[in-house]
Order: structure tokens, then sequence, then C-alpha cells
């Protein structure tokens, strides 16, 4: 007796692109990403010759043009947070609940929905903050069939994928896009950074989902590099985390009243 | 037809439903009364499965409603008008409802004809009044063309050609047999909707009865009589043993429900009246003296607290002066 | 007293309010009427001073909202519960207003007590309930103990002790002398508390007068008449009967009949002429609700129409019952025969293209309107599924009096 599937996947994509949110935030994502990239790229390319043989070494100019997705990530945690969230706040969760009593196919027929969404964006994001950032580097340019470049560029747009499904598991557990976005915001943009900076704690961080899965978009390891992981290892961890927030999402989801 | 088995809802310490059983029949309007936090809500939305019994069942025709297939085609259900993403068109909210239940889009249509909403079609609900929300919510429920729908104080907001509306709607939908559970504050409203009536307090069932029973039961009912053979009149109810009370000038009023039986004694000894009309006490005055002592926020009588009398007097003249 | 003169306002092209002129007056509960979207609460910011007119003018005692000496002590106002702070508590959002105006603490506490929301007086106003929310409105409009006060649908969300004590208060405001003007929709409610009417449809005024007039003059009384239910031959003898006397008979729901042009004393002889025995003879005039309908007939902006189909139900499970048949209801399903389609159909009648989708239910049934909506003219001739299927539909709505209004001995009678 349980709900057709491609019917509830069907209107969770009518749900989605429904509403102004999905483009403003998709968008902003895109926008920001490429062009910060463009322009860190750009200033990269200045400061090449300044640089000591240490730096020249480590200089990785595929990592240089994804330098936007710090920023541009952000823009798809809220598109995450909201397609998760806005069900809450605006009260239609009860509304959706009672035409899908199924809360499993309910939630992930939601989440695959907005992952298809996000993963579309995200590669092509990925490739056109790669080819424009190359554009911006002049001689120092990568080229995508150079080695581990393809897998970088392909591993930017997994990666943009996965951290807005962390976010809809998170989301899904906080009920609430005011208090999801206060918890994943600072996480992301102070509490990793601040981790990756202060020596005590650097080997912690490296095990937080957006640092370990950006270790995918780098082709040239840096000189002194310790890291325990490689480039899929780093996606692998960041999958893990992913698993664990969508989990606790769905466990919250089935136990609590709506 | 739902039918509710011992159930109990817990929050914690406190008790919101206590042991309910009670069955919604199809065909007739089931009002659900009671007062505010008297557990309305939340036992509507257990019927939905968006809340969790702590003890007891409900069933839709027979089964839990998670195992409806496209269970808006069962039940359709009016909560709470404002739970709509405001940021999506009412047509967009009611193709993804359809959608997951498997109705057609032009479903859709004519479930905004029937609300009187089509003009409104592609606005944005955020901008939409209460009576306009509830509109939608209602079309939501019509959407699956269910055999059961529920609704939750559905003329809120609705103006009164709205309130005339639904309220023939509620009736035409129970006529054609399908159960119709309405929860409502407005006993005015009320009375001139609902068969059956189902009154919670504090969780608990206060009366499962119709509604006539209802009133019969909680009030007091009386018929006025008035006549130009006041005498024989009097003298003939007299004999039958039924006590008459004169009131003013030409009326005499008998106590309890014995229109028919005046009738027939007036017709044997043929006294011609010029009334006889059952009165009864209204829905209203029923359910207060039902649900007296359930009552969360009691408001004094319209006045301050006994001694504030004078000294509000006082209080206002001052500041009159100034 | 409130007095507007001329009162006009205008939204761009759009005018909301036009030449409006009352008073209303103290002592008294005067009901603010109309549909949806008929300037009832443009009106009301204008009597506030919130919005400008743009013609005319609105006084209080005198004197123009805005150049009113103190104004919160003068009027007190209830427009929309929700224009609260949701942070502050409701203790403190009532000592803010007090203090804005001079008026001391401890009225505060007085007027809590009087909404019966001392208890949670210290809590956040943005947990309250709409019941609770309007509780703290009202107190708001309390505070300055004014002589003048507006609610704005006051009794929206409150459950029924709350409509009771809201009514019991407007009452009693008034019968201390002040003037309390109170918009709603709900007509039995209106029915109850207001003593005169103001009704307004599409920003001009339709009527000022009190409620008996209003109702006298927008609906004809009838007489309610019931036989022995047990020899329905008296019931077709005394219809033919008081038909032949000049009197119009409909039935009603529930097996009496409603008398209009003829005195009681008249139907009771011709009942007695005619050697019927009588169960039932009580007078009843319309309710407030039918005599507003048929004055605001094509004023209203949302209208709704019947719903066209009922094709979507699942079959009924094993062992289900089946519903039950209803009396008087003579419809062999659920689609009424297509009447006759008449000029001025709004909208296509969507013919049956059985839907490919569909997978359960029958939603290839031709979907057949359920009735021909009324003319634009006319909401309330509106056919609607309510209408016994059996009986000839009225065509003409005026003269139709809704037969769904009034089945119950409703408190007109008294």
């Amino acid at each position: 007796m349980s709900m057709a599937a491609t019917q509830v996947v069907r209107s969770e994509w009518t749900k989605i692109r429904s509403v102004a949110s999905t483009v403003w935030t998709l968008s902003l994502a895109v926008v920001v990403t490429v062009a910060f990239g463009m322009l860190i790229s750009a200033l990269a390319k200045n400061e090449f010759g300044s640089m000591d043989a240490r730096g020249r070494l480590s200089f990785d100019p595929t990592f240089i043009s994804f330098a936007g997705t710090g920023l541009g990530q952000l823009a798809m945690i809220v598109f995450g947070v909201l397609v998760v969230a806005n069900e809450y706040s605006s009260g239609m969760i009860r509304t959706s609940l009672a035409a899908v009593p199924q809360r499993g196919t309910f939630l992930f027929s939601k989440i695959a929905v907005a992952t298809a969404l996000a993963l579309v964006v995200g590669m092509a994001t990925s490739f056109l903050a790669f080819y424009l950032g190359q554009a911006m580097l002049g001689d120092l340019k990568a080229s995508i069939g150079d080695p581990g470049v393809l897998r970088a560029v392909i591993g930017g747009g997994l990666y943009m994928t996965l951290i807005t499904m962390f976010s809809m598991g998170v989301a899904a557990m906080l009920r609430s896009p005011m208090l999801s976005l206060a918890v994943l915001m600072p996480f992301f943009f102070l509490v990793s950074n601040i981790l990756a900076n202060v020596s005590a704690t650097e080997k912690i961080g490296r095990f937080l989902p957006d640092q370990a899965g950006s270790k995918i978009m780098q082709v040239v390891t840096p000189v002194d590099d310790d890291t325990p992981y490689g480039p899929w290892g780093g996606l692998g961890i960041m999958v893990l985390w992913v698993i664990a927030s969508l989990v606790g999402g769905y466990v919250v989801l089935k136990r609590r009243d709506a | 037809m739902i039918e509710l088995e011992g159930l109990s809802k817990r929050y914690g310490e406190k008790v919101a439903v206590n042991n309910l059983t009670f069955t919604v029949r199809p065909g007739i309007i089931t009002g659900f009364l009671g007062p505010n936090g008297a557990g309305k809500s939340t036992t509507m939305r257990m019927v939905l499965g968006l809340d969790r019994p702590t003890a007891g069942d409900v069933r839709i025709d027979g089964r839990h409603y998670d195992q409806l297939k496209d269970p808006l085609t069962y039940v359709g259900a009016l909560l709470d008008a404002k739970a709509v993403h405001g940021g999506r068109s009412a047509f967009n909210h009611l193709l993804c409802l359809a959608q997951a239940n498997g109705i057609p889009a032009r479903r859709v249509h004519e479930v905004l004809d029937t609300v009187g909403l089509t003009a409104v079609a592609k606005k944005k609900a955020k901008g939409f009044s209460l009576g306009m929300a509830q509109r939608l919510g209602i079309a939501a429920a019509l959407l699956g063309d269910p055999r059961i729908l529920m609704f939750d104080e559905p003329v809120n907001g609705l103006d009164p050609e709205g309130i005339h509306w639904i309220r023939n709607l509620m009736k035409s939908l129970a006529a054609q047999g399908r159960t119709v559970f309405v929860s409502s504050h407005l006993m005015s409203e009320m009375a001139l909707t609902a068969d059956h009536l189902v009154v919670i307090g504090q969780g608990r069932l206060l009366a499962d009865t119709s509604m006539a029973d209802f009133i019969a039961r909680n009030s007091h009912s009386y018929v006025r009589i008035r006549t130009p053979q006041r005498e024989r009149l009097l003298d003939v109810l007299g004999g039958a043993g039924i006590t008459v009370v004169e009131s003013g000038a030409a009326v005499l009023e008998v106590d309890g429900d014995k229109s028919e039986a005046i009738g027939e004694l007036a017709a044997q000894h043929r006294i011609v009246l010029h009334e006889l009309s059952p009165q009864q006490a209204s829905l209203e005055e029923a359910f207060m003296r039902l649900t007296a002592g359930s009552v969360e926020y009691h408001a004094h009588d319209g006045q301050p607290p006994a001694p504030a009398g004078p000294q509000r007097q006082q209080w206002g003249g001052e500041w009159r002066k100034g | 007293m409130i007095e507007a003169v001329g009162l006009t306002k205008r939204y761009g092209d759009k005018t909301a309010v036009y030449n409006l002129s009352f008073q209303v007056r103290p002592g008294a509960v005067t009901g603010f009427l109309g549909p949806n979207g008929s300037g009832k609460s443009t009106t009301m910011r204008m009597i506030l001073g919130l919005d400008n007119p743009t013609a005319g003018h609105v006084t209080i005692g005198g004197y123009p909202y805005r150049r009113l000496p103190n104004a919160p002590r003068q009027v007190g106002a209830l427009l929309d519960a929700k224009a609260v702070h949701g942070g502050r508590t409701a203790r403190n959002h009532l000592l803010s207003l007090a203090q804005l105006s001079g008026i001391p603490a401890r009225r505060v506490d007085e007027v809590l007590g009087v909404v019966g929301l001392q208890e949670v007086a210290k809590r956040r106003s943005k947990g309250f309930s709409l019941g609770m929310g309007q509780r703290l409105g009202i107190a708001a409009a309390l505070l300055g103990d004014p002589q003048v006060l507006l609610f704005d649908e006051p009794v929206n969300g409150l459950d029924p002790e709350g409509i009771l004590w809201v009514r019991n208060l407007m009452k009693s405001l008034a019968a201390e002398g002040r003037t309390v003007f109170v918009s709603s929709h709900l007509m039995s409610e209106m029915a109850l508390t207001a003593d005169h009417l103001i009704v307004i449809g599409r920003g001009q005024l339709l009527a000022d007068m009190s409620v008996k007039d209003f109702i006298s003059a927008n609906s004809a009384d009838f007489a309610r008449v019931r036989t022995p239910d047990t020899e329905p031959q008296l019931r077709e003898k005394l219809t033919s009967a008081l038909t032949e006397a000049g009197g119009q008979v409909l039935p009603e729901p529930d097996g009496a009949l409603r008398v209009t042009g003829l005195p009681l004393p008249r139907i009771s002889d011709i009942a007695h002429d005619s050697d019927v025995r009588l169960w039932e003879l009580s007078p009843h005039q319309a309710s407030l609700e039918e005599a507003y309908m048929r004055m605001t007939q094509g004023a209203v902006d949302y209208r709704s129409v019947a719903d066209q189909r009922a094709g979507l139900q699942q079959p009924l499970p094993p062992g289900a019952q089946p519903p039950m048949p209803v009396p008087g209801q003579g419809q062999p399903g659920w689609y009424a025969p297509p009447p006759p389609q008449q000029g001025g159909q709004p909208f296509p009648a969507p013919q049956g293209t059985p839907g490919p989708s569909a997978p359960a239910g029958p939603y290839g049934a031709p979907a057949a309107p359920g009735t021909a909506p009324g003319g634009p003219a006319n909401p309330y001739a509106q056919p609607a599924p309510q209408a016994p299927a059996g009986a000839p539909q009225p065509t003409a709505a005026p003269t139709a009096p809704a037969p769904a209004t009034d089945p119950t001995k409703s408190e007109d009678a008294r």
C-alpha cells in the first residue's frame, strides 16, 4: 500500500520550482562561486611572480579557481535549508504529510529532487568556475586533460551537492529555517576556519565535512601536507557526514509529531 | 466513517486527549465542540496521522491513515488555513498536493472554480486575506473528492457570503452521503449546520448525541401558546394534567416539548390557536451549561473585579478633569 | 459619537470608500457590516486617523482623531489582534501603551483581569493563541477607559465562552453610555449583539437603521406550520387550502411548512375549517443573515460556484457501510442532471475526456456541473448542490428564500 514514489517526486518538483527562493539561492551560488573564483585567480596570477619556491611548488591553478566555493556554498546551504525547513515555518508540513503519510517517502523524495537540482547546478558551477578561472590565470592555467584536473572539477560539483544534502538533513532535524541557518552558517564560516587555523585543533578540523570534502578539488598537494586521506578519502568522509545528517533528519521526522 | 477508540494523547505531564471513543458517521454533519484547549485540534491531527496517539486507535473506513493509498482521495482536511508556503501560487499549491496523490491537474482548476479563487490562482498565497486562505484550504480539502471531510473552524475570516456558502457546501457534502466532521466555536453557526454533536472538554468526551437531544438535555424548552379561547384552553390543559404558566398578556407557556400533544388537545376540543410555537434554548446556552468548569481562560463579567468599580471611576475622573 | 461626512478614499484608480456619511451614536452597539473588500477596514482606519480621506472628513466627539486631546483615553480600538510585538510580555505591551498616554500602571492589571489574562501576563505574546491575542487586543482597547470603542471582528479565534463574554462586554459598555462600533462577518452574532446597523457595499452606504427595521425591510416574516407527521394527507390538504387563500407555501426540510402572506390567526382558521390539526404554528422573522444577503447581493468579491464533479472518490472498501440515504433528497447519485445551460455561463463545462493518469476512481465520468450558476446579478440564486434535486430549481432568485438557511427554530422567534 505504499505511496507511488514517482507521484511524490513529481509533487516535490512542483514545490521546488514554484517558489522564488529556489531561483535566487541557486543563481547566487553560481554567481558568487564563479565570480569570486575569477577574482582570486586574477590576483593569484599577479602575485605568482613574487612567490618563493615553496609557494610556486604548491601553486594549484585548479584549486585556486574554486576559491569562490567557500562563499558560494553558503547559498547552497540556504537553498537546502529552505527546501526542508520552509515546510515547518509555513505550516505546510501538515498539509504535505496529510497528502503523503509515509514520512520516509516524503522526506527522501524531497531530498532526491533537491539533490538532483543541486547536482546539475553544482556541476555547471564547477565547470564554469574552472574554465573562467583558468582564463584569468593566463600562462599559469591548468588544462582539463592534466592529471587529476577532471576529477577535481567533477569533485567540485559533487562537493556543492553534498553540502546541500548535509544542510537538508540538519534542517530536517532542527525544523526551523532560522535555527538551521544559525547553526550551519557559523559552523562553515567560522568554526571550521578557526579549527583549521589553530594548530592544536587543526587535525580535528580536517575531519569536518567541508574541509574533508574540499580535498577533492585539490590537484597539487601542498609541500608539507600531512593529511591522512586522499581526495576520494576526503569525499568519503563528507559522505559519512551527509549520511549521518540525513539519518538524523529521517529519525526526527519519523518520531516527532508534525 | 472515522472511528476513535480509547484515543489518548499526553504531552509530558499534560493530558491533551483522554480516552476518546466515538464514531463520526457518513451522511450527516457532525459538529466537534469544546472550549479552547479541550483537545479538538490534537484529535483532528491524530486522525490524519500527524500526531501519534499515546494510547488508543483511530481508523478511517477501518484502516489507519498511513495505510490509505492516495489519502487525499479518502480524507480531505482543512486544519489551518495559513499552513501554506506564502511564496507559492494558489494553483501550484494545489497542484503539488494533487500530484502527490495522482489527481489530474484539471481537478485543480475545478476546485479553484468551486471556491471562487480562479481569478487569483496565479497570485502568491502570502498576499491572501484570511478569507481567501480559508477558501484555498477548502479547495485543498475538496481536491481528492474525498468521502470524508474534516474542517477545523472553516468560517474563520470568511464574510457572510462565504459563511453561507461553506454552510451549504457542508450540507450538500453530507447529503451526498459523505462524512463531514467540523469543529467550530460559533454556536449559532453550528446550530444551523450540524446534525450531530461530539463535545469534549479537557480532553474527555462530554457528549455524543444528536443536535436536538443535546439541546433538549442541556437546556430548558417550552411551548408558547396564544389563543382567543384562553379560559377553555386552560381548562382542557388542566384536565390533561399539563401545567400552564401565564406569561404576560394573552400568552401561555407550557414546560417541555409538548407542542404536538397540545395541538391534538386543542383540535379535539375545537379550540382555535393563534400561536403554538415550541421554544428552545440556543445551542450556545446548552453548550455553556455542559462545559462550565472546563474552560481555560475565564474572563470576568465584563467589569473589573468588584472593588475596582468605584476605584476606576475615581481614577477615570482624575484624568478626565485634566 | 463618531460622525462621517462625505468620507471618500481612493487608492489610485480604485475607490475604496465613496461619499460615506453616517453617525455612530453613544449608548448603543452599532454593527458595521459589509462583504470582504467593501471598505470596512479602510473606514475604520480613517476614523482612527491612520489613513487620510481623499475627500470628506470623520470626527470623534467633534474632532478629527489626530486633533483629539489625549486620544488614547477617548478612543479605544481593536483592529488587528496580531499587531503586537511578539517578544514582549502581555503586561509590558499594555504597560508601554499606558505610559504613552499617562495611564497609571494599576490600570494595566485591572484590564488584564477584565479580559482574563492575568495568569499569562508575564508570558511573551508570540506564544499566544489567536483567542488570547484577541483578549490582549481588547485589553488594550479598554486601557484608557474610553468613551468611544471600535472593534474589528472581535470574536475571531475566541471560544464560545469568550464569544459570550465579548458580547456581554460590548452590551455593558454601550449600557454605560459609551459609543461602541463593531464590525463582524458573523450575522448570527451581530443579531444578538448590535442594536443598530451600518451596512456598506463597494464602499457606499447601503443601510443605516436599527437591526429590527433592517430585517423587516429586507425580508418577509413567515409562519412555520407543522401538521401531524402520522398523516401526510393533512399536510397536502392544508397546503392547498392555504394556497387557495392566497398564501405562499414552501416545504421545510423537516416536513414543516413555511407560509408567507397570511397572518397566524388566518392560518389557524383555515386549518380549523379544513379539519387539519396543527402541531405547531409559530411566527418567525427571517434571520439577519437572510436580510443581509438580500441587501448586499452583487457587492461580493470572491464568489464560489458549485463543485462540478464528484468523480474522484475511492470505491468503498469491502465491508464499509454504504452512505446513508438522506430523506428528502431524491438524488439518484452525486451528479445532478445537467440543467439547460443558460446564457452567461462563466466557465466552460469540462466534458469528459477520460483522464489517462487516473489510477483509481471514475475520472472519466463526464463532469456535469451540479447546477447552472446564477446570472451575474445574483449570487445567491446559486444553486448549489443543496437544493433538493426533486424540487424545481427556482431560476428567479430574489423571490426564493434560501431553503437551507433556517432549518432550526432559531432565536428569531423570541
